[in-house]
């Protein structure tokens, strides 16, 4: 294809990179954004998610509320923000993509949370532990690679959905993309959509792998907990799994 | 008139509602041609996605390597966002709905392939035993024991691929054909009209949840005895 020749002659000029919104601008931006809403979407969803698991209360609420962000498209979300009295532009981008990074970390918050044997619970009240610390101490152990699966999948969402951002006004790396369609040069597109696809397996890999780091115990790593839910045939209980 | 301060652009002083029932009644068919568009793009590419995961299912549960590779690849497909994906199908087919159908249908595709080897793999190994001992072949024993007892998960997988495909379909708008997302990028191109963009995001919610709840009846008349196992 003729398309990918000149993508390749595009990634590879150092200009495009370094130039006033080059690629390092861009990705600068992009990043920026993506760190921020999902950073505000934690504080916001973990103490909540912390809250309703540990009191086993409010599961209908937190599915519901997972599937239907399920089919909101992310588009109109962005639109619609960047239409608002906000004005469009990156505080528009970035609200909307915290309010999509909401349910996939409530949702495995509060999985992770409800999950905890109550025998357990139970022995660390016993041994005159408080309330707080039995979720600091016993409770945020266990459940942290489902919390963790939370992050991964909100993350790696915010950051492929900043790059529709660009179609409606917005910064990041998306821009390369739609201002390739805006004068038809296909190096340029594709030079886009390798840079915004790599950086989202890029967030994936690397958020695996602090899983990994993060989280106590030998057999708690993402990989055997993959392996265990598949072979359980259980279907995911989280907001995860929709592809941006 | 004109004096600073109490001046205001025209811009401003327009209304520009959030919703209006005349915006939608005046264009009622230029918004079904795209709902119709928006509904051939969703059925089109999970029916696609389900003919290509049926088999693939299959072969990867009889092969413990190929199921691997399946799976790990399925990741990585999903893990690509929309916009890239549209980005790298365009070179080949073009401004068509041909771009939009093939990157939805990967996506289906790989959500699907994960469902259908769920539900593959949680039929117990002695309901397969004796279905062989009484001398089901592999046609009659798929027909008659694995699919009836894979259903609830088949049907969990088609109701997420058809959800997150009538959201995923609006960013076809790269290329022209995001169905009722046309309605969502066309009014914010045209000064930010918000009654055109409402109407398309309500629209595509309200596909979405027609779409679920239509699938989860399906399920119901297909599994009876799920019915009536609950009374």
């Amino acid at each position: 294809m003729t398309g990918f020749g000149d993508a390749l002659r595009y990634l590879n000029d150092p200009l495009t990179w370094t130039r006033r919104g080059g690629v390092l601008e861009l990705l600068g931006e992009h990043l920026a954004i993506s760190a921020v809403a999902v950073l505000a979407a934690f504080v916001l969803a973990f103490p909540v998610g912390v809250a309703l698991g540990s009191a086993g209360r409010g599961s209908g609420a937190v599915v519901v509320l997972s599937n239907v962000s399920r089919a909101v498209p992310t588009l109109a979300l962005l639109t619609l923000f960047a239409v608002s009295p906000i004005g469009f532009g990156n505080r528009a981008t970035t609200i909307a993509l915290a309010v999509f990074a909401i349910p996939p970390i409530l949702t495995n918050t509060f999985v992770g949370f409800r999950g905890v044997d109550a025998d357990v619970r139970e022995a660390a009240r016993g041994m005159g532990m408080t309330r707080r610390q039995v979720i600091g101490r016993v409770e945020l152990p266990l459940a942290l690679p489902l919390v963790m699966t939370g992050v991964r999948t909100a993350a790696v969402q915010v950051v492929a959905t900043a790059g529709l951002a660009a179609l409606v006004g917005g910064g990041g790396l998306g821009r390369i993309v739609n201002l390739g369609f805006g004068q038809q040069d296909y190096g340029r597109i594709i030079a886009g959509a390798i840079l915004i696809a790599a950086l989202a397996l890029l967030t994936e890999l690397l958020l695996v792998l602090v899983t990994r780091l993060v989280t106590p115990g030998p057999r708690r790593g993402p990989l055997h907990r993959l392996r265990e839910r598949t072979v359980a045939g259980q279907p995911e209980p989280t907001a995860s799994g929709v592809p941006l | 008139m004109l004096s600073a301060g109490t001046s205001v652009l025209a811009v401003d002083a327009a209304p520009n509602p959030w919703f209006d029932g005349s915006y939608v009644a005046d264009n009622w068919d230029t918004i079904m041609g795209y709902l119709g568009e928006h509904v051939r793009l969703t059925v089109g590419a999970v029916l696609i996605g389900a003919a290509i995961a049926l088999p693939l299912a299959l072969v990867a549960r009889r092969n413990r390597l190929l199921g691997a590779a399946v799976l790990s690849l399925s990741t990585v497909v999903y893990t690509i966002p929309s916009l890239a994906m549209f980005a790298l199908i365009f070179p080949f087919t073009g401004l068509s709905a041909t771009t939009v159908l093939v990157g939805l249908t990967a996506y289906s595709l790989v959500i699907l392939v994960r469902n259908f080897l769920v539900g593959l793999q949680g039929v117990p190994d002695d309901v397969q035993e004796a279905a062989r001992g009484m001398g089901y072949g592999a046609v009659r024993r798929f027909w008659q024991i694995e699919l009836p007892l894979a259903l609830p998960a088949f049907m969990a997988g088609l109701r997420i691929a058809t959800v997150s495909t009538v959201a995923l379909t609006t960013v076809g708008v790269l290329v022209g054909h995001g169905g009722l997302g046309q309605l969502i990028t066309g009014g914010f191109n045209a000064n930010f009209y918000r009654a055109e963009i409402v109407t398309g995001a309500v629209g595509c919610v309200l596909l979405a949840l027609v779409a679920d709840v239509l699938l989860a009846g399906v399920e119901r008349l297909l599994t009876p005895w799920a019915r009536a196992a609950r009374a």
